[in-house]
């Protein structure tokens, strides 16, 4: 980690921290400040997209535990929100639970339905468990259409309490969960298990030499991906209000892996920056596209995937570290700027 | 017994078209270790072009098709030229999330071209139904498995019996090996993509015949997976009998389980015969067991 000139530290719990200066300090709270006025100042199209974008970066952020840090390749992640999605509205509607408790609830259902699509993982990596993953994606769905009570292929309308029916309220609830995932996803990579996931990552075979349980290390990071996602479907059922299996589809899971290699496998920086990064790109060329009817319908409602394509390749060919690494790369270049000796 | 045999035919038709676009698959894992999650947007875009080419301009059905596979070829090989080629070398990750976006890519493009309208091609095979047995079906059905079972026998005869088939089992078995002793490794690579695309565009014309040209090519496309794990990645005959097997069981267990089930367990029942296998036999039928050291 590069810092500024003059910073010394003489403990261990000073060289552990994740913000290190003052002026690191006074960003982040401009930044905190800027998300409590920032829904005051949108109009209701600009803070459904904030509102969206931060759902998409708690899905994200799961999936970066999980292939960013343990390496292990999910393509079933929209499936596992709309697993969430389900168990939190089935729960409140169906059983009367409290709304927090049906979102906990969701949470941990979610996450055990990714242990369960993640025992392959056991036995094969790579490109075998992609396939199980897919496996999960198409099962799922498969379930959300033909089991009884998750309402077919009508989907479930989800009751949404009093105070959550302002779009204000719901906004800070879903970015200060936000926040909190962003946070617990940047500390588990410092903690015991994330160092373990790393080394799995790095080469599974010497991490299970020096003595790592893979079996159990690798389920808990199904565990904790499923788990981001059933919260973040949990939201999004609160945030559209009537969820349906065509909201949950293979196409979600590639976009929601996209964002993760866009901004940068393996950094939480990376998972914020790609989210926000494709998030605003293929809103922006839809709502571009839409302007300009010449181009007719079909070619604004496909612009944004064509973009995203395209991009990714791009990527994938010239910057496959991703952008939080092109950041990087920026802050070195002005932290000497202009005297580079 | 006619039910099941009506399913069964309907199931090894399938099956045939399964196995000629898996094969597509294996050519290009075998030759380069390179995971085409793209395969299915060959099938959409050889759909759709044959519609173009036959129905919209018109044309002659083998003309139509030599264009289809000449405008397929050329596909494969600007997606190897300028998008696989910079990859050789990267982890696996990065190699599958390439051609997913290759396949998002190509996949709204299509849709973008053609808005995704259900376009189905001339009557140029005779409607009479055929009988085997009491079961009755479209002669469609005996015509695609004809022209899947040659080009499989074709492309299996190419592979182990023609100069280029050997380069590239050659390459195969390592390109350190094969470059040693005069194989053109990369062309090599660029001729498994060529003919991936190709057979994947034919697939895409048979299953146009079969049911209409639409967007949910590509969804046939995404079966190939279970196909070649069954199979195993790097086998000819495997993604031959895997093919036959998964669309067999795929559409007896849809027309049993249907009525039960209430529809759609031909788009689940693949997956659940994968996540078995994946779970029991991961390296399929006659996939080589990858053995490991630090």
């Amino acid at each position: 980690m590069e810092l500024p000139c003059g910073v010394s530290k003489s403990t261990y719990a000073q060289d552990m921290a994740v913000i290190h200066t003052r002026t690191q300090w006074g960003l982040l709270g401009i930044l905190f400040a800027f998300l409590c006025v920032l829904p005051f100042f949108l109009n209701s199209l600009w803070l459904g997209i904030v509102i969206h974008t931060s759902i998409v970066l708690i899905a994200v952020l799961g999936l970066h535990i999980l292939t960013g840090l343990c390496g292990q390749i999910s393509l079933g992640q929209a499936a596992f929100l709309g697993v969430g999605a389900y168990a939190s509205t089935l729960l409140c509607a169906k059983l009367n639970f409290p709304l927090p408790i049906s979102i906990i609830g969701a949470a941990i259902f979610s996450g055990c339905f990714g242990i369960i699509f993640g025992l392959p993982a056991l036995r094969v990596k790579g490109f075998y468990l992609a396939m199980s993953t897919l496996a999960a994606q198409f099962i799922i769905i498969y379930l959300f259409i033909h089991v009884r009570f998750a309402g077919g292929s009508q989907g479930l309308f989800v009751p949404i309490p009093q105070f959550l029916e302002s779009k204000i309220n719901l906004y800070f609830i879903i970015m200060g969960t936000a926040v909190l995932a962003t946070a617990f996803a940047k500390n588990i990579s410092r903690t015991k298990a994330g160092r373990i996931f790393v080394a799995i990552r790095d080469n599974d075979l010497a991490a299970e030499v020096i003595g790592i349980r893979l079996s159990y290390y690798k389920l808990l990071a199904f565990f904790i991906c499923s788990l981001y996602a059933g919260i973040a479907g949990a939201l999004y059922s609160l945030y559209i209000g009537h969820i349906n299996y065509e909201h949950f589809s293979l196409m979600d899971s590639i976009w929601y892996l996209g964002m993760l290699v866009v901004g940068g496998l393996g950094s939480t920086s990376g998972a914020v920056f790609g989210v926000i990064f494709i998030s605003l790109l293929s809103k922006g060329t839809s709502l571009l596209a839409a302007q300009m009817p010449i181009l007719g319908p079909q070619v604004a409602s496909t612009i944004g995937i064509i973009v995203f394509g395209l991009i990714l390749v791009l990527f994938l060919i010239f910057e496959p570290r991703g952008l939080s690494h092109r950041w990087e790369i920026f802050k070195k270049f002005y932290r000497i700027w202009p005297f580079s000796y | 017994m006619t039910l099941f045999l009506q399913f069964a035919i309907a199931g090894i038709t399938m099956g045939a078209l399964y196995s000629l676009i898996a094969l597509g698959f294996v050519l290009i894992y075998k030759s380069s270790k390179i995971l085409n999650f793209a395969q299915g947007e060959f099938v959409l875009v050889g759909g759709y072009v044959g519609l173009f080419f036959i129905t919209q301009l018109g044309l002659p059905i083998w003309l139509g098709v030599v264009l289809l596979v000449a405008a397929l070829a050329l596909l494969g090989f600007v997606i190897e030229k300028l998008t696989i080629r910079p990859l050789v070398g990267q982890p696996i990750l990065a190699i599958i999330i390439m051609t997913l976006g290759l396949s998002l890519l190509i996949n709204g493009t299509v849709i973008c071209i053609t808005g995704s309208e259900l376009g189905t091609f001339p009557q140029f095979i005779p409607t009479a139904p055929i009988k085997i047995g009491g079961a009755v079906f479209s002669q469609v059905y005996a015509w695609c498995f004809g022209i899947a079972v040659i080009l499989v026998a074709l492309s299996t005869y190419f592979f182990l019996y023609t100069r280029y088939g050997l380069y590239m089992r050659a390459t195969a078995e390592s390109h350190e090996v094969a470059q040693s002793v005069g194989i053109k490794v990369r062309s090599t690579f660029t001729l498994a993509w060529v003919i991936a695309a190709a057979i994947g565009g034919i697939g895409g014309f048979l299953l146009g015949i079969i049911m209409g040209v639409s967007g949910d090519l590509s969804e046939f496309g995404l079966k190939v997976f279970p196909v070649v794990l069954l199979g195993g990645l790097e086998s000819i005959p495997g993604a031959i009998i895997g093919g036959m097997v998964i669309g067999l069981l795929e559409n007896v267990a849809a027309g049993y389980l249907d009525p039960l089930m209430g529809g759609g367990v031909t788009e689940v029942f693949p997956y659940i015969i994968m996540v078995i296998i994946l779970i029991f036999k991961p390296y399929g039928l006659f996939g080589l067991t990858r053995i490991e050291r630090i």
